[in-house]
């Protein structure tokens, strides 16, 4: 449990792009070995990244009980797992260690001369934040026997343990970084816990059960099986074997460990189903090829992608939008309703945050009006994997966005949250009543206050600078306009989508006075701006401003000339992820876009022959991330609150937030 | 998919006699040796388009359909077949059958269709704009109806082209213009406030409309009650929606607003904002600025899908076109026919006796039961089923229908010899049709004749 805590606690940082694959080990405090749950346990609640996601759901195959059960008494009182399970389990483990206590100590004290600083929550972190990387495997081996991990599976011998440990956790933190959004409900901070006792009670999920389940089982197998070997040839005595082992065995680590890795993908499995997927890592290339077997969309993935965003999801925009219309028909799972959100994503005709939220929602809620429950069939349950068949559909189309994400989560916790004894039409009805007051309160009526508010800070005589097109700015605009300030409006765009000219057209024909110009003129025009208004896509709980790509540099510009840059965000978009880069999470958007420049559509040949080229990659990002430091202030919901309230606002309201 | 089809299955077409006659109606032409509905059957079938209603001109085709329709594929679909009179048109059959139709959108598609191109594309691009008609287009063949088969070609068969003019937008999303090439003169007129909605127009000649067709049901049964004088879809229906839609007079999309009407005060204005952010959100139609422009204006909008140079399209609507198909299908298109090849790209039914010395090239096909004598030559050709044809007989990019009898020393070209008819020998044929049942006397010469009983 301990090193999985430490693991928990740190900053999830994915590191992509160009590093170098042997990073010297991050400092780590020096604990003593047996007992680390205590102090990882305050670092936890100090840290403002406590409530990160995935948290007490992780397998209890993978949680190693720890010697005094008196540590870990607390964290199991508020753990989800239903106190029957554990207790076996523990029990189990705790029978097993009696009988091979000796021959455990003996690896451990040998290997004890590793360097002390390599205990277990070092090596939890290098292998979640490099899944991938093994090099550092004299260092992993080291670790694990230090760190407590040697209760685990006491009764194997230690080089398998590790790598059980090893693949597990790599799986762990690969899913971690997947499974971006997480659960947020799991929270790992006591008193937060002990504020939602009943949400906590019912998530004891069918998935774990059957984990822990698995665990006892393998457990069991795994003493009989190391009980023979320990007659046979006593390997667990000779500590110099075991730790020269451990070489050979790394390289095929799933076939020693093949029943806990089994059930750790399938509690892995069921946790992703809970959980909106907002990302997959398409550098991974069994999850791509896994996920293509999948997929409802045939695609054909770019050849030429740029090396730093390889981890994104590219496709042939072309081949795309033919092969998902001609399926029409064929496509019967797929909603009619949800399949036209889905075509119309791909197509590019609903672009903007909010729409595509919800454009998305109302599909869902005419999917919920035409749901009948299959007989024999839960409809919370069916209903939800209806739900989770439609976003991976979605999300096929093109990758959710951060507020849809939330949304997501909001329709599946509501769906969860149904009472039993309601009649399906019931069931129903509350459903669509529910989506309806997501979009009333938490998108068109926030979008009220954010004006109210932020019309407050225009004066007459102001010059407000606005990037691209959102739609909370332009009714700001408008609204400010009708009530009779005097402003002019400076629209900056960017190509190659030029949604700035939607935003032109409408401001010009209610009779605004509107410059317009390209994000190239940025630092010429901003000497006019005395504020600039932002939209935003999502806001993280470092208070960084994810939004279209070109926000940053406009941000940046202001800032450098002292003008005051105002962000208007409902609050439905904030979340809980801290993001300190824009290259982990974005998007790639269609690289033909950047190269074909409609005055030189003449020239089509010759773009045509720059796309075979393979020393040339066409990069169009979507997104950017604006740091903290370049906003002045943030216009949501709640107010108007400096960048670093968001986290705030995200502990104390997200509750809120996702349960109305 | 909230989708219903209606195949317009036709009756006895006037452009293909003597080929179809009161036994064969047109439905059931075989290419190669199979019913051309099936190809279109087989189309939908594999888009998972499962419940069909077949329309047939006349009772006694709707029969001879329904019964084929019932021992071919009652397993496997669920086809309606609809008998309507003759000579009433395709806006007619489709007012006939009015009240069958309840889904809220319609695909209409011809019977006489062998394609690969997936109508549910069409379908897509339809629910995409929300369309109040989706036409598909396809590239016109290039070669031509008129030059195929090499030697067979230019002769009367050949038909002017009657391509279709089209019009679209700079997207090429959105129909602006139709109308048939042969319709046009000498000058046509383009409605000038569509032109100057659209900015730009981009008029086609190299397109032609597929006869696929996607239509909102509530708007197509309005212009049809409407305009009780509408006989063709092609001619009346699709032009008028085309013509019109800046000024729509059909109620498309106003229900949703009296919907709106009974909920609160405070519920309808939200509404409004969420139509408003939808709406802003995406790049705004011609259509949409239109009607913004001036108030109480309707539009609708009328949409194109349009099919891959790649797919194969053909319709079977002359002579020269039913050649064309019988040879594409069993020659470049043969993944459309079903059948397996073999490695001489020519199927010969293991059923069928071959005489000695007689040779059967390529993208040909022989049918179950058929004799073939000695020395004869089969060359890109389809024979029927249980033909007899004698010795020493040639026959170059013909169709041989089933049951039909050849004499010794006959030479077929570019013919088509429908089914039980005879040809005494010696008989030399050359881009001749002959009629179900009609004998052909020995010894002559004949070129580009029809035989047909008067």
């Amino acid at each position: 449990m301990d090193t999985r805590r430490g693991a928990l606690a740190v900053p999830k940082v994915r590191r992509v792009g160009f590093f170098t694959p042997t990073e010297p080990p991050p400092e780590s405090s020096q604990r003593p070995n047996r007992s680390q749950s205590g102090p990882v346990e305050a670092t936890t609640s100090s840290s403002p990244l406590s409530d990160s996601p995935s948290g007490n759901l992780i397998s209890p195959v993978l949680i190693p009980p720890s010697r005094h059960h008196s540590d870990n008494l607390t964290s199991h009182a508020a753990a989800p797992v239903p106190v029957p399970g554990p207790a076996a389990f523990r029990r189990y483990l705790a029978h097993d260690r009696s009988l091979h206590v000796g021959s455990y100590n003996a690896p451990d004290s040998l290997l004890g001369t590793s360097p002390p600083s390599s205990n277990g929550e070092f090596s939890e972190d290098s292998v979640s934040l490099f899944g991938f990387q093994r090099s550092d495997s004299t260092k992993l081996s080291a670790s694990f026997p230090n760190g407590g991990f040697d209760l685990t599976l006491a009764v194997r011998a230690p080089q398998e343990s590790e790598t059980i440990i090893e693949t597990a956790s790599a799986s762990e933190g690969k899913k971690k970084i997947a499974e971006v959004s997480g659960k947020s409900e799991s929270v790992t901070t006591k008193p937060q816990k002990e504020k939602e006792p009943k949400s906590l009670k019912d998530k004891t999920t069918k998935a774990e059960r059957r984990a822990i389940q698995e665990a006892q089982r393998a457990a069991k197998a795994a003493a009989k099986g190391e009980g023979k070997r320990h007659a046979d040839e006593s390997v667990e005595a000779n500590p110099g074997k075991a730790a020269k082992k451990p070489q050979p065995k790394k390289e095929r680590p799933p076939i020693s460990s093949s029943v806990s890795e089994k059930t750790a993908v399938a509690v892995e499995k069921e946790k992703r189903m809970d959980v909106p997927q907002t990302q997959m890592q398409y550098d991974d290339k069994s999850r791509v090829d896994k996920a293509k077997r999948r997929a409802v969309v045939e695609q054909t993935e770019t050849k030429n992608k740029v090396e730093l965003f390889l981890h994104l999801p590219q496709y042939e925009r072309g081949s795309q939008l033919p092969n998902l219309s001609s399926n029409f028909f064929t496509l019967d799972t797929i909603h009619h309703a949800v399949y036209k959100v889905g075509l119309q994503h791909l197509a590019g005709d609903i672009s903007g945050d909010n729409a595509r939220c919800i454009a998305m929602l109302q599909a869902f809620e005419e999917a919920i009006k035409d749901y009948t429950t299959p007989p024999m069939k839960d409809l919370t349950m069916d209903l939800t994997t209806k739900i989770n068949g439609y976003v991976s559909f979605l999300i096929e189309c093109r990758p959710l966005s951060m507020s849809m994400g939330n949304a997501i989560r909001f329709l599946k916790n509501q769906i969860r949250k149904l009472p039993v004894n309601l009649s399906e039409p019931e069931a129903k009805a509350s459903l669509c009543s529910d989506i309806g007051r997501f979009i009333d309160e938490k998108i068109i009526l926030s979008d009220k206050v954010i004006v109210q508010h932020a019309v407050s800070k225009i004066r007459d005589g102001e010059v407000l600078l606005t990037y691209g097109f959102s739609c909370v700015v332009e009714m700001i605009l408008l609204y400010a306009h009708e009530i009779g300030k005097k402003f002019r409006v400076v629209i900056v765009d960017a190509r190659p989508n030029l949604e700035g000219k939607k935003l032109l057209r409408r401001l010009v024909s209610r009779g605004l006075d509107c410059t317009y110009t390209h994000i190239n003129a940025i630092s010429y025009i901003m000497r006019e701006a005395t504020r600039v208004f932002l939209g935003a896509s999502s806001i993280f709980s470092n208070g960084t401003l994810y939004s279209k790509v070109g926000t940053a540099c406009v941000a940046m510009v202001a800032n450098a000339f002292s003008v005051p840059v105002i962000v208007c965000c409902e609050a439905y978009k904030f979340h809980e992820r801290v993001l300190l880069d824009s290259i982990c999470s974005n998007e790639l958007g269609d690289p033909d876009a950047v190269a074909n420049i409609p005055s030189f559509s003449t020239k089509a040949k010759q773009s045509k022959m720059m796309d075979n080229n393979k020393n040339l990659q066409f990069l169009n990002l979507m997104y950017d991330s604006t740091p903290s430091e370049y906003i002045s202030m943030i216009v949501s919901d709640y107010g108007m609150i400096p960048p670093t309230s968001i986290p705030v606002i995200v502990r104390e309201y997200r509750r809120e937030n996702l349960l109305l | 998919m909230d989708f219903q089809v209606v195949i317009l299955a036709g009756g006895f077409s006037s452009n293909l006699v003597p080929l179809v006659s009161k036994e064969v109606p047109k439905a059931l032409l075989p290419v190669a040796n199979r019913p051309v509905l099936s190809y279109v059957l087989d189309l939908l079938e594999s888009n998972n388009l499962k419940d069909l209603i077949v329309v047939v001109e006349g009772e006694d085709a709707a029969l001879k359909v329904g019964g084929w329709i019932s021992s071919a594929c009652v397993d496997r679909l669920h086809v309606e077949v609809a008998a309507v009179a003759e000579n009433i048109g395709t806006a007619g059959a489709l007012r006939a059958i009015a009240h069958h139709l309840t889904a809220k959108d319609i695909l209409i598609v011809s019977g006489d269709i062998v394609s690969d191109i997936p109508p549910g594309a069409v379908a897509a691009t339809h629910r995409r704009h929300d369309a109040v008609v989706t036409v598909m287009l396809c590239a016109q063949p290039v070669s031509g109806p008129s030059e195929s088969g090499g030697s067979s070609g230019k002769d009367k068969t050949k038909k002017p082209a009657c391509e279709d003019i089209v019009g679209l937008d700079s997207w090429k999303q959105f129909l602006l213009y139709i109308a048939k090439g042969t319709e046009i003169k000498k000058d046509t007129r383009v409605n000038k406030s569509i032109l100057c909605a659209a900015g730009k127009m981009e008029l086609r000649s190299d397109l032609m409309d597929s006869h696929i067709y996607a239509f909102k049901r509530s708007v197509l049964q309005e212009v049809l009650d409407q305009k009780p004088a509408f006989r063709s879809l092609k001619q009346d229906v699709l032009p008028y929606l085309v013509r019109t839609q800046l000024r729509s007079d059909v109620s498309s999309d106003q229900n949703n607003v009296e919907e709106n009407g009974n909920g609160k005060d405070n519920m309808q204005n939200n509404e409004v904002v969420l139509s408003q952010i939808l709406s802003n959100a995406s790049l705004p139609s011609f259509h949409q600025v239109y009607e913004s422009g001036l108030d109480s204006r309707k539009t609708h909008k009328c949409c194109v899908y349009i099919a891959d140079e790649s797919k194969i399209f053909v319709r079977l609507n002359s002579i020269q076109a039913f050649m064309d198909v019988n040879r594409d299908v069993i020659g470049d298109a043969n993944h459309l026919s079903g059948y397996s090849f073999s490695a001489h790209h020519n199927i010969v039914h293991p059923s069928a006796e071959l005489g000695s010395k007689t040779t059967v090239g390529p993208h040909c096909m022989l049918g179950e039961g058929s004799q073939v004598g000695d020395k004869c030559s089969v060359k890109r050709s389809v024979i029927g089923r249980h033909c007899r044809i004698g010795s020493n007989v040639k026959i170059v990019n013909s169709v041989v229908m089933d049951h039909a009898t050849i004499g010794d020393g006959c030479s077929i070209q570019g013919s088509v010899i429908c089914s039980n008819a005879q040809l005494q020998e010696r008989a030399t044929l050359r881009d001749c049709q002959v009629e179900a049942g009609y004998i052909v006397c020995a010894g002559g010469e004949h070129k580009g004749e029809t035989f047909a009983r008067r």
